[in-house]
Parts: C-alpha cells; sequence; structure tokens
C-alpha cells in the first residue's frame, strides 16, 4: 500500500474507533464526563478502569461509527473543552500516580470559530506543556488518523506506538496539496501525502513511533488482547522508574527530534 | 532615554536609511525608512504596524550593545527532499540575510538581563522547522540554567510541513523545555506579532507566565478561511485579532509598540528575586 492507500485505509468506515479499544483493552472502563470550565466534548471520552491489575486512566478520541454518533462525536475533531478534560482526567492520574492510556484518532482539532473563541490554541498549548511534566507515565497508541497539534495534545507521551495502516501528519495531506498545488485532487493529495511521510512506518523509521502493531480487524479481540500485553509489559517497565526518571525520559524521547545543520 | 538617541545616531550615520523610501502596505504612504525607524516601525500616517525582521525587534527592545546572539550556526535541511523546500530555504536566506527564521540571544532592557528569541516572519512566514525548534528549546535549557526570565517574540505561520511530522515534534520538544524552565520558578513572557498561527499558537505562544500581544495582531489556531469553511458563515472584522483574544481572555494585555520597551522592564522588575 501506498501512502495515499494507507490514508484512505486509516478514514476507512467500519474501522474499529477509539471506543472500540477501550472496550477492548480497558476492564470495567467508568467514564467521566465534562472539563469542569464550560462544558462536555463527546470527542474525547476518558475515564478510569483496569489494564491486568494496574489501575489506569484512559482517554480516546472518538469519531463515531455512524451518522447520529459521529455529529454527536463532531466526527472525532475536539474542542477546546475536550482538550481541557483530558488534561483535567492526566491531573487526576498524576495524583493517584496510575498510568495514562490515550487512543489517537482525529483529523485535527475542531477548526471553528466557537473553538477559537475559547481558546483552541491555548487549550492545545496547555495540554502539551502539561503532558511534558506529568509525573506518571502517558503511553499513546495511534488507532487510525494522527492528525497535527490536535493530535499530539493526547501523544507528548513516554511512549507511542502506531496501527500499521494508521497514519500520523504534521497537516492533512488534502490541507498540504491545496497550499502547495492550489487544489487538492486525489492525484495531488496522493502525492502530498507522500511527500509528508506519514506512514505508520514512517514513524517507527523516524522514531516518532517506538512500536508498530499489526492490524488484524477480523479477530479485534484477540488483537487487543495483544496491544494489552504491550501494555502491561511497559505499565510494569515504568512502575520501577521514580517520577522524575518517567518525566526525564519523555524529555529526551522528544529533545530528539530534529534535522539540521550545525556550523 | 539615551539609547534611542544613540540609536538614533546610528540610523543618522546610515545615509542609505535616509534615503531609502518604504510604502506602508496599508495606506500606501511612503516615507523614508529613517523616519519609520524613528517612529518605531509604525507607519506615520495610518499606524500601521510594519512586521519586523528579528535584528529590528532586538534593536528596538534590547539596551544599547546589550544584545549577545546565542545559538546560531544552525541551519535547515531538506531532509525529507520536499518539493520546493531547498529553493525556498535558499531564497529564504538570501532575502533575510539570516539563518533561519528564529534569533535568539541574551540582552538587557533598562539594565534587567533576559534570554529572548524573536521570530522572523519575512522567513517562510517563520514556519517552525526543526532549527526552529531547537534553537528555541536550546534557548530554554540556557536560560533555566542561568536562571534567566525569557522574553519570546512569536511570529509564525504554523510548523514547517516540509519537514513532515519532524515539524510537529517541535511542538512538543520546546513545551517540555518550557514546562522544565517554568519549573524553576522562572518567568516566561511572550509578546504575540502579527501574525502568529498553528502549531506556535498550539505550543509555545500560549504558554507564557503573561500574554502580550501588538494592537491588531492576528492570533489564532485555525485560518481564517479554514474557519469560514468548516462554520459556513461570515466572521467578525476583528476574528483573531489581539483584540479579540484579550476580549475572550487569552491575553493579559495588549502593548502598543512605543510602550513595549518600558512595559517589558518594568515586568522584568517585578519578577526580580530580592538577593
Amino acid at each position: 500500500m501506498d501512502s495515499y492507500e494507507k490514508l484512505k485505509t486509516a478514514r476507512k468506515n467500519g474501522r474499529p474507533t477509539g471506543e472500540a479499544y477501550v472496550k477492548g483493552i480497558i476492564e470495567f472502563p467508568f467514564e467521566l464526563h465534562g472539563d469542569r470550565r464550560f462544558g462536555d466534548d463527546l470527542a474525547i471520552m476518558g475515564g478510569v478502569g483496569f489494564i491486568d491489575k494496574h489501575p489506569v486512566t484512559f482517554l480516546a478520541m472518538e469519531k463515531g461509527t455512524d451518522l447520529p454518533s459521529r455529529l454527536a462525536r463532531n466526527f472525532g475533531c475536539p474542542k477546546p473543552e475536550g482538550y481541557r478534560k483530558a488534561l483535567r482526567l492526566m491531573q487526576q492520574a498524576e495524583k493517584f500516580h496510575r498510568p495514562v492510556i490515550c487512543f489517537v484518532d482525529t483529523l485535527g482539532a475542531y477548526p471553528g470559530a466557537d473553538a477559537e473563541e475559547r481558546g483552541q490554541g491555548q487549550a492545545i498549548a496547555e495540554s502539551i506543556m502539561e503532558m511534558m511534566g506529568l509525573r506518571t507515565p502517558v503511553i499513546s497508541i495511534v488507532i487510525g488518523e494522527g492528525g497535527s497539534g490536535g493530535a499530539l495534545a493526547l501523544a507528548s507521551a513516554n511512549k507511542v506506538m502506531i496501527l500499521e495502516n494508521a497514519v500520523y501528519s504534521v497537516i492533512s495531506p488534502e490541507g498540504c496539496a491545496s497550499i502547495l498545488w492550489k487544489e487538492s485532487t486525489p492525484e495531488n493529495v496522493a502525492k502530498a501525502a507522500d511527500c509528508l511521510h506519514i506512514t505508520a512506518q514512517d514513524m517507527k523509521n523516524f522514531g516518532v513511533a517506538e512500536k508498530v502493531i499489526r492490524e488484524d480487524f477480523d479477530h479485534f479481540d484477540k488483537m487487543c488482547a495483544g496491544i494489552k500485553l504491550r501494555l502491561v509489559d511497559m505499565i510494569e517497565e515504568f512502575a520501577g522508574m521514580t517520577e522524575d526518571e518517567i518525566v526525564e525520559q519523555r524529555y529526551q524521547r522528544f529533545r530528539k527530534f530534529g534535522v539540521f545543520d550545525e556550523k | 532615554m539615551s539609547f534611542i538617541n544613540d540609536f538614533i545616531e546610528k540610523v543618522n550615520t546610515s545615509s542609505a536609511a535616509k534615503v531609502q523610501h518604504v510604502t506602508c502596505k496599508k495606506c500606501s504612504h511612503e516615507d523614508t525608512k529613517y523616519n519609520l525607524i524613528k517612529n518605531d516601525y509604525i507607519c506615520p500616517n495610518c499606524g500601521y504596524y510594519f512586521r519586523l525582521g528579528g535584528r529590528s525587534r532586538i534593536d528596538l527592545i534590547c539596551d544599547w550593545n546589550s544584545f549577545h546572539e546565542l545559538h546560531a550556526g544552525l541551519t535547515s535541511r531538506d531532509f525529507l527532499e520536499f518539493p520546493g523546500y531547498q529553493e525556498k530555504l535558499d531564497k529564504a536566506m538570501s532575502t533575510t540575510k539570516e539563518e533561519d527564521a528564529v534569533v535568539c540571544g541574551i540582552g538587557s532592557v533598562a539594565g534587567n538581563e533576559f534570554a529572548t528569541f524573536v521570530m522572523d516572519s519575512k522567513f517562510i512566514m517563520a514556519s517552525m522547522g526543526s532549527v526552529v525548534g531547537e534553537k528555541i528549546t536550546r534557548l530554554f535549557e540556557y536560560a533555566t540554567e542561568h536562571k534567566l526570565p525569557v522574553i519570546g517574540f512569536t511570529a509564525s505561520g504554523g510548523a514547517r510541513m516540509q519537514e513532515g511530522v519532524i515539524s510537529l515534534m517541535q511542538m512538543a520538544k520546546v513545551s517540555g523545555a518550557v514546562k522544565n524552565h517554568s519549573n524553576a520558578g522562572l518567568l516566561y513572557i511572550t509578546v504575540l506579532t502579527d501574525p502568529t498561527t498553528g502549531g506556535v499558537t498550539a505550543s509555545f505562544a500560549m504558554q507564557g507566565d503573561i500574554i502580550l500581544a501588538e494592537p491588531n495582531a492576528l492570533v489564532g489556531f485555525a485560518g481564517r478561511r479554514v474557519v469560514e469553511q468548516t462554520t459556513k458563515s461570515k466572521l467578525p472584522d476583528n476574528f483573531q485579532s489581539a483584540e479579540f483574544l484579550l476580549e475572550h481572555g487569552f491575553v493579559d494585555a495588549i502593548v502598543p509598540r512605543p510602550e513595549l520597551r518600558d512595559t517589558l522592564a518594568e515586568l522584568l522588575t517585578i519578577h526580580k528575586r530580592s538577593v
């Protein structure tokens, strides 16, 4: 599959979305709502539960699976209140010393007038900054689309995994195509997808993701069980580290990103 | 204000500035560059704020001869062989005479020492790639180590898409360094200048302890056109202006350019720890 095929696969109807992974991986999930500031954004669901014997906080971007749920979930495009809810739950996880598991799947943060009025940029900025200092481990899994800053707001993590046909990009290939070549025809979008290097394999090569997860949606339960095993391994690895070490590991993880020449 | 006299003196000696003409983008008023500089790069006719390159901003804010550049010598690499990127870089470097879209260093204002980064929208719209991210990260690390406040002048079209997902990662990298600086109890002031958008708004532009903005500066996350297409409605004229942000609670104050130096000096003084 080329980049464009993967992009289409990542967005395909019927592909499991955030809630399916929560149900498949988290035991006894209990959903927690609202940002305590403005409202509740259903594009990001969050709550608490167990993975194996470990209490965790989960956050999942949810696009919806049919028209009514897609409308209710705003097609998985979070507003500031979604990011503020996520941050509230991450800080709660820090207080109670439990790991945070994030499932990332969004075209991007919602580009609406109301979102801008309520500080979309500020909400994402705060989420990223606080995640970088969070004294509890964060593990993010890109399950579909990792759309720009809106995805990074739940992926400034200690470890990132990505599904084999998921994509992660600084800008949507459509957006890139329309800036570069004025028109986002399918040919241009395909070209942009190639240029941007958005595939799971690209992420592995860049070090942006530590692990690529094989997809097997026909045996989704089995696939979730496999993800769960990896999560347990990681959670136990972090349990052996101090809080300072966890923060430092995350800082160094991002510190290394950058390609440039130096005189 | 002796620094102003010094400064004017410097400009005076540069006869080029006296004869070189500039045209206001907004009202088409023509004037000498000398008059424009004397007026803090504000159009003497209509009050339009000219966009400033890094060096001009530093001259405007820092005490005379106090600025010392840090982390120079970093240049971008077209590591994805992205169509047109190398040409864009070459062109930007030759027109701005800068290595990339940010200048970093230390300086002082009214004797108060600070670390600073200034973004330059004339360099590929001050988009943030590896070099911008690395230089600002190093600046925050330097400021944390030397216990210095940071004043950041932001301007940006967002992340530099020609560097793919690596440019996105710069948002988290810089944010981590800002967080460490903040945890050390140090002050970070951002001055939002026209235009500050996208990934820079969604990271270090909005992470200041105090967020100032220049009048009428465009500041937002999503582009106006995208928002209009999404909401399918006409947006108010002041949408995403500094004034709009102030009204919605996202900036502390709008500071006119002629008052900026004194304002920063006062804020730095207030945050000075007693020795």
